[in-house]
């Protein structure tokens, strides 16, 4: 392999990781306190507000039943607003946050409703607040699962990040198209491949290791 | 000015749906009592503590603690009253992502306790319940019975007037039960804690609770000293959730019981000092017969015998018979002729 391609796939890696990286933690900003809302809005939740509820869990099935590509496409004009291009690194991470956001407040939402309400309660019992009972329970409790929801939100992201290529977002997906499909370079789409692998090995591992470290039950 | 109950439920009702929860319930507990809330299960006996700390609301009545009506109060309002309320529950619903000190600590955190003095607390309750050197460990390492300990100091330790036990030995082995029991006991008496507990194991209240009360669907069936209800029940619910601590005729004897035969079989139901009177000597000497103990035996009731004995007369003679029954009316608590016996059971 030349010099240039080893660059080419370096370079490849590097994007990947940034689009990932920066997407991945805007989702769990914006997907953990949209699962706890989710969660505690709920018929019974401790800030019930069913109606909130309903419009929220609307709003994210919507986000979440359009094909990526086509939000690509979709959010061009948005994309635009917010970052000033339709195109690069920077335009990929809009549409990417927005469709892994929804997707992992999903994923966690699971997670804080395998909280048992009898724990709820007796920390209702001890006369916690609501904002209490947020912080000591529900998240502490349900973060193991929150972990690992988050490390599979990340793998899927690596996976979206290829398609991204297609605005002109770069990364290994788009040097795989380019290189090694369009161009028949076959051991370009092979390193990808194998990067990729060796990627998603790694994300998944830390994940299900720190998911074990902070897991007591 | 007299001192007013630590807990005052007042004609409370609690429907769901159409069904009755609790059906207009009066009870009054005074500080420092130990009382057995009993009942079989879907009896309301959950839904009753629950209105206690205002987990639950009753649709009419009052529930006072401590002289403060909460039945109108918000959540948040209820809030310091539940700080002031300890409770343990059957499943001890410690926080798994927290260490044993924290579980512990967390009432205190609640109630703004500065680390420092929550650090010492803790380890003073960890003391108490004997598991000081567990501070730091995950519950999910712990035994049923240790959990249940760091439940009780959990209740215990914002100091709360009253600690309110869901079924907490229900899922406990016999021996860590006692263990428990012993605990609790030892809280009520050494911190004046006023303790209400319910369970369906009448063993239970039988151990450490001065006053029963009964809940069959919603409503108080029974009441008072545990050793008077213990001794004589007046309830159905009350006699069937008796039933295994009563001693009951073998089969094979019951079998052989006619309405006529050489011995007549009465049974007789003591309670307190009369559980220690000579009665096979009392009967002999009013029939001139020896009298026979078939089957039976004492238990306690906190230092209060009670006891079921079934004693076959050494005659059939109806005269007889009568006169001892008159003579031990009066000492007992019941007794009853059942029939004949063969002179060799």
């Amino acid at each position: 392999m030349s010099q240039a391609m080893f660059d080419l796939l370096l370079r490849g890696l590097n994007e990947t990781i940034i689009m990932t990286g920066i997407s991945g933690a805007l989702s769990f900003l914006i997907g953990l306190p949209l699962a706890l809302i989710l969660v505690t809005t709920d018929r019974g939740g401790i800030f019930e507000a069913v109606a909130v509820n309903r419009i929220l869990g609307g709003i994210v099935n919507a986000l979440r039943s359009v094909p990526f590509i086509i939000l690509l496409v979709a959010l061009i004009p948005l994309t635009r607003l917010l970052v000033g291009s339709a195109i690069g690194i920077w335009a990929a991470i809009v549409p990417l946050t927005i469709a892994a956001a929804p997707y992992f407040a999903r994923v966690a939402e699971v997670s804080l409703r395998e909280v048992e309400r009898p724990l709820i309660d007796a920390a209702r019992s001890m006369g916690a607040t609501r904002w209490t009972i947020l912080r000591e329970v529900l998240i502490p409790e349900s973060l193991p699962g929150i972990v690992s929801g988050f490390t599979v939100t990340l793998v899927t992201l690596i996976g979206a990040s290829a398609m991204a290529g297609a605005v002109g977002a770069g990364g290994l997906g788009d040097i795989a198209i380019r290189y090694g499909y369009q161009r028949f370079q076959t051991e370009v789409m092979v390193s990808v491949v194998v990067i990729l692998i060796v990627l998603v090995c790694g994300i998944q591992w830390i994940g299900d290791w720190l998911a074990r470290r902070i897991d007591h039950r | 000015m007299t001192e007013h109950p630590v807990v005052l439920l007042d004609h409370v009702t609690r429907r769901f749906t159409d069904m009755p929860a609790l059906d207009d319930i009066t009870l009054s507990i005074a500080k420092g009592e130990i009382v057995g809330l009993i009942g079989r299960s879907g009896a309301g006996k959950s839904t009753l503590i629950r209105c206690l700390n205002g987990l639950d609301k009753p649709q009419e009545g009052r529930v006072v603690i401590d002289g403060l009506d909460i039945t109108p109060l918000s959540e948040q309002a209820l809030q310091p009253v539940r700080r002031r309320i300890g409770m343990i529950f059957q499943h001890f619903n410690l926080l798994s992502a927290k260490t044993v000190a924290d579980n512990v600590a967390l009432p205190l955190k609640i109630a703004g306790v500065g680390a420092a003095a929550r650090r010492k607390r803790v380890m003073e309750l960890l003391d108490l319940v004997g598991l000081a050197d567990k501070a730091d460990t995950w519950p999910a390492r712990l035994s049923g019975g240790q959990k249940q300990r760091v439940g009780i100091a959990r209740a215990l330790a914002s100091d709360p007037l009253l600690l309110l036990s869901d079924e907490a030995t229900s899922a406990l082995d016999p021996e860590t039960t006692q263990g428990v029991l012993d605990l609790l006991a030892r809280v009520n008496r050494d911190l004046g804690v006023t303790i209400l507990m319910i369970t369906h194991e009448i063993e239970v209240v039988r151990q450490i609770a001065g006053r029963v009360v009964v809940l069959d669907r919603g409503r108080i069936v029974e009441e008072g000293p545990v050793a008077r209800v213990m001794a004589s029940p007046q309830a159905d619910t009350t006699k069937s959730l008796l039933r295994g601590l009563s001693p009951i005729l073998p089969r094979d004897v019951a079998d052989r019981i006619t309405p006529d035969g050489d011995q007549a079989l009465i049974r007789v139901d003591v309670y307190g000092p009369d559980a220690r009177r000579p009665l096979l000597d009392d009967i002999a000497r009013i029939t001139g017969r020896p009298a026979r103990l078939v089957h039976g035996g004492l238990n306690d009731v906190q230092g209060e015998p009670y006891g079921r004995m079934f004693i076959a007369l050494g005659t059939s003679d109806p005269d007889s018979m009568r006169r001892v029954v008159a003579a031990l009316s009066p000492k007992t608590t019941a007794i009853e002729v059942l029939g004949h016996v063969p002179g060799d059971v």
